[in-house]
C-alpha cells in the first residue's frame, strides 16, 4: 500500500474513533446542564442524583473523547504535510482559534465541575457544567468551520509563486454555508445519540424494575428531547442535501447514484449501483417523477448532474458513499419512530420499545458514521474540493513508518477503547447511588 | 515588508512564551506523575500525588494543543515539516499522553488492587515518556534535523538520540521531575510533603549539573550562540534561567514553596527561551542546508492571518489565563489523599 493510502486509512481510524465519544460528550453535556438546572432550580435532590450518575457516565466518556482529538489535530502535520502547507494560512488558524476559544474553557471547567461541588456554591458550580456544554458544542463549530473550508472552499486566493491558498476573506470563512449546515445536522445528530443513550440506559434498568422511579425520570425527559431533534435533524439534512447539490454536484450524484444529467430527475427508491468500478445502475426501478430534482433544488424542473458529466477521475467511490447515504436515512427512519413510540408512551412504556431502545443504543453510533462517510467519501478524491486532490496531501514520510503508527493506532485504540466502553457499561448498570454518599 | 516582519517577529515570540508557559504547566504534573513510584509508597500518598495533579492537567494539556495550532496556523510550513520530520517521536509523545489520561480516569473506577496497580505503571511511564521526549526532540531542534528544501526529512529515529538530544532528554527529565516536586511539596502536608521536598533537594544538583552541562554542550553542538553574540543583551535569558533555578532553590530552603514554584516557572521559561531565540529566525534549522531551514520569512502565513490570529491571541490568552488562574486559586489548598481522589469524589 502507498503512503496516501495507509495514511487515508490511518486517518479514518482516528477520526471514526474520535467520533465514537465527541457525539455522547457533545450531546450529554447539554442534558447535565439542564438536568442541573432543574436541580438548582428546585433543590429536589433526585435531580442531583441524575447528574451525579449521568455525569460519571459522562466523565468516563469524555476523556478519550479529548485525548483522540489531540492526535487528530497532529495528524495534519505528521500525513498530511503538503496538505498543511497548501491550506495552513486558513485551515491552521480555524483549529488554533478553536483550541484557545473552546477547548482551553472545556478542559478547564470540566475539572471545577468534576471537583468542585464541596468548593462551589451550587449557582456557580452550574455555571460550570454549562461553559462545558457551550465549550465543547463551539469546539465542534470551529472543527467544522476548518473541515467546512475542505468540502466548499471559500474567501481564498491561491498563489502561484508560494503553492498555497491564501486568506483573502475571513468572514467569508466563518459564514461559509456548507459548514454552517454541517455543523447543524451533526450537533442535532450528536444530542440525538444521547437522547437515545440515555432512553437506551434508562430501558435497562426499567425492564429489570431497578430504580423506576430514577429511570422512569430520565426516560420521560430523553423521549421529547430526542424526538424534537430528529425532526430537527431531518430539515436539517435535508437543507443540507441542497447545499451539497449547489457546490459539491459530484457528491450529490454519487449519494444518490444518479448517471444521466436530466432535468426533473426521478428519485428510483430500489436503486443498486453496479460494482467493480463499473458505470450505471444493476437495478433501479420504482421512480417518482421529480422527487430527485425537487428535493435537491425545490424545484421539480431542476437539472441534476449524473456521474456520466463528470469526469471519472473527478468523481467519488460511488458505492461507499450511496450505501452509506441510504444506510443512514434508513436508519434516521427507524430512530424517528422509536423517539415517537417513546414520547407517546414515556410516562408508561411497554417492554417491546424498552427492548428496542436497549439495542438501539449502538445504532445512533453507526448513523452518525455512516453520515460522515458519505461527507468525507463523497468529498473524494479532493482533500479541498476542487483545489487539491488527496493524493498529493500526503507527508513525504516512508510507509512503512505510517504503516507501523496505523497498527499502533489499532491497537491501542481497540485497547482503549474496549475498555472505555466495559466501563460504561459497567457503571451504567450499577445504577445511581441510593442516598448518604451522595454529596462527596 | 517591515510590516510583516514585525508581525512574524512578535509571533515568533509568542511561539516560544506558549511553549514555555507550556512546560511550566504540563512540566509539573509530568514531574508529579514521574515521581509517583518513587515517592507514593502507600495507597494514600498515591491517591494524593493524582489528584495534585488531578484538577489542572487537563487545562494544561491545552497548551500544548495551542502551540501546535498556532504553528499551524502562524507558520504553516513549519507545521508541516516539524511534525512528518519528526513523525515517530511526535506520535510516541501522543500516544504517552493518551495514556495519561486514561491512567487518571481509568484507576479508580475498580477496586482491585492488581487493576491499580496496572495503572500506576502506566502512569509513570506515560509521564516519563513525554518528559524525555520533549528534551530529547527540542535539543534536536536546537541543533539541526537533516531536512532538505522539499521538507522532506532524510533521517532516523535513532539519529535523534545522539548526544546533545540525548543531553536535552536527561535535563528536561529532570527539569521536569524538579517541577513536579517542588509543586507536590506545596500541595501535601505530612509524610509525602516531606519526601516531595526531598525530592526537589535531590533533583535541584542533578538539574544545576545538567544545566550548565547542556549549556556547554550547546557551543560546541548549536550555532544557537551566534546570535548571542550578534545580540549579548540576549544572555540574559540563560542567565535570568539560572537565576530561577537559584531562586527556587533559595526560597524552598526558606520554607516558601509557591515563591520556590515560582523561580523555577522562571527558570523554566528561562531555558525556553535560551533555546528558542537562539533559533531565531530560524523555527526549523536544516542540518543539511542552510536554505532549506524553514525562518519567519519563508514559513510564515500571510499578514492577514497573523492579524486576525494577533487579534484573537490579545483578547483570548488573557482570558484564559485569568479564568485559569481562578481555577488554580480555586484549588489551591493541600490535598490530603483520602478526600480528593476522583473515586472520592464521584
Amino acid at each position: 500500500m502507498d503512503v496516501v493510502m495507509l495514511s487515508r486509512l490511518q486517518f479514518a481510524v482516528a477520526v471514526f474513533f474520535h467520533f465514537i465519544f465527541v457525539p455522547l460528550t457533545l450531546g450529554l453535556s447539554v442534558l447535565l446542564a439542564w438536568m442541573e438546572t432543574r436541580y438548582v432550580a428546585t433543590g429536589d435532590e433526585t435531580w442531583k442524583r441524575h447528574v451525579k450518575f449521568w455525569g460519571r457516565l459522562f466523565l468516563i466518556n469524555f476523556t478519550l473523547g479529548v485525548v483522540t482529538g489531540i492526535t487528530l489535530e497532529f495528524q495534519f502535520g505528521t500525513n498530511w504535510s503538503r496538505y498543511s502547507s497548501f491550506v495552513g494560512d486558513i485551515f491552521g488558524s480555524l483549529l488554533a482559534i478553536e483550541a484557545t476559544v473552546a477547548f482551553f474553557l472545556e478542559s478547564t471547567f470540566i475539572a471545577v465541575w468534576h471537583f468542585g461541588w464541596r468548593k462551589l456554591g451550587k449557582k456557580a458550580h452550574l455555571t460550570s457544567i454549562w461553559l462545558v456544554a457551550i465549550a465543547g458544542n463551539l469546539s465542534a463549530l470551529w472543527i467544522i468551520l476548518a473541515n467546512g473550508f475542505m468540502q466548499h472552499p471559500v474567501g481564498y486566493a491561491i498563489n502561484e509563486a508560494v503553492g498555497r491558498a491564501e486568506l483573502k476573506d475571513f468572514m467569508a470563512v466563518l459564514t461559509n454555508e456548507y459548514a454552517w449546515g454541517m455543523y447543524a445536522h451533526t450537533i442535532m445528530g450528536a444530542w440525538a445519540l444521547a437522547g437515545f443513550f440515555v432512553l437506551g440506559v434508562s430501558a435497562w434498568h426499567l425492564l429489570r424494575k431497578h430504580q423506576t422511579d430514577f429511570f422512569r425520570r430520565s426516560f420521560s425527559m430523553a423521549a421529547p428531547f430526542t424526538l424534537i431533534l430528529l425532526l430537527a435533524l431531518a430539515v436539517s439534512g435535508h437543507h443540507q442535501g441542497q447545499v451539497v447539490a449547489k457546490h459539491q454536484p459530484a457528491k450529490l450524484a454519487a449519494m444518490e447514484s444518479h448517471w444521466e444529467t436530466m432535468k426533473n430527475a426521478p428519485f428510483s427508491l430500489l436503486v443498486v449501483p453496479r460494482t467493480g468500478g463499473k458505470e450505471g445502475n444493476a437495478i433501479e426501478t420504482l421512480p417518482i417523477p421529480g422527487l430527485l430534482s425537487w428535493i435537491s433544488f425545490g424545484s421539480v424542473d431542476a437539472q441534476v448532474t449524473g456521474l456520466s458529466d463528470i469526469p471519472a477521475e473527478d468523481r467519488p467511490p460511488v458505492n461507499p458513499v450511496f450505501w452509506s447515504f441510504r444506510g443512514m436515512v434508513a436508519l434516521g427512519g427507524l430512530f424517528m419512530l422509536l423517539a415517537l413510540w417513546a414520547t407517546v408512551r414515556r410516562k408508561d412504556p411497554p417492554a417491546g420499545l424498552m427492548q428496542a431502545l436497549v439495542w438501539n443504543i449502538p445504532l445512533p453510533y453507526i448513523g452518525l458514521a455512516l453520515g460522515w462517510t458519505v461527507a468525507e467519501m463523497g468529498r473524494q478524491p479532493w482533500i479541498v474540493y476542487g483545489l487539491m486532490r488527496t493524493s498529493d496531501a500526503a507527508s513525504p514520510v516512508p510507509p512503512s513508518s505510517v504503516a507501523i503508527s496505523l497498527a499502533a493506532f489499532l491497537a491501542v485504540y481497540t485497547l482503549l477503547g474496549a475498555l472505555d466502553i466495559w466501563l460504561l457499561r459497567r457503571y451504567a448498570i450499577k445504577g445511581a447511588d441510593t442516598g448518604g454518599t451522595t454529596d462527596a | 515588508m517591515l510590516d510583516m516582519l514585525l508581525l512574524e517577529t512578535i509571533w515568533f515570540v509568542l511561539w516560544a512564551l506558549l511553549w514555555a508557559v507550556y512546560f511550566v504547566l504540563d512540566g509539573f504534573d509530568l514531574g508529579v506523575g514521574t515521581l509517583l513510584p518513587f515517592l507514593g509508597r502507600k495507597e494514600s500518598e498515591r491517591k494524593a500525588m493524582y489528584a495534585a495533579a488531578g484538577p489542572f492537567w487537563d487545562g494544561n494539556e491545552v497548551w500544548l494543543i495551542s502551540a501546535g495550532g498556532v504553528t499551524f496556523a502562524a507558520f504553516p510550513n513549519a507545521y508541516a515539516v516539524l511534525f512528518s520530520a519528526l513523525y515517530a517521536p511526535l506520535l510516541m509523545l501522543l500516544f504517552a499522553l493518551i495514556f495519561r489520561a486514561v491512567s487518571f480516569e481509568f484507576r479508580d473506577k475498580v477496586e482491585h488492587p492488581a487493576w491499580r496497580g496496572l495503572w500506576d505503571g502506566v502512569h509513570f511511564l506515560a509521564n516519563l515518556v513525554p518528559c524525555i521526549l520533549l528534551g530529547v526532540a527540542f535539543a534536536n531542534l536546537f541543533m539541526g534535523i537533516p531536512v532538505d528544501v522539499q521538507g522532506v526529512y532524510h533521517g532516523s529515529l535513532p539519529e535523534l538520540l545522539n548526544v546533545y538530544g540525548l543531553a536535552g532528554g536527561v535535563f528536561f527529565c529532570f527539569m521536569f521531575v524538579h517541577h513536579g516536586a517542588i509543586w507536590l511539596a506545596a500541595k501535601t502536608r505530612g509524610d509525602l510533603q516531606v519526601k516531595a521536598l526531598g525530592a526537589a533537594t535531590f533533583c535541584w544538583p542533578i538539574v544545576l549539573v545538567l544545566l550548565v552541562a547542556f549549556l556547554g554542550l550547546t557551543a560546541s553542538h548549536t550555532d544557537l550562540y551566534d546570535n548571542y553574540k550578534a545580540s549579548p543583551t540576549l544572555l540574559a535569558l540563560p542567565a535570568i534561567a539560572l537565576l530561577g533555578l537559584v531562586g527556587a532553590r533559595t526560597a524552598l530552603r526558606a520554607g516558601k514553596l509557591w515563591t520556590a514554584f515560582a523561580w523555577d516557572a522562571v527558570f523554566i521559561i528561562g531555558v525556553t527561551f535560551f533555546g528558542v531565540m537562539g533559533m531565531f529566525p530560524r523555527l526549523i534549522i536544516s542540518s543539511l542546508d542552510p536554505i532549506a531551514s524553514v525562518t519567519i520569512l519563508n514559513g510564515a502565513s500571510t499578514p492577514l492571518t497573523l492579524k486576525i490570529m494577533l487579534g484573537v491571541a490579545a483578547v483570548m490568552v488573557p482570558i484564559v489565563l485569568i479564568y485559569q488562574g481562578w481555577v488554580y486559586r480555586l484549588f489551591s489548598d493541600a490535598v490530603d489523599g483520602e478526600e480528593k481522589s476522583g473515586a472520592a469524589h464521584y
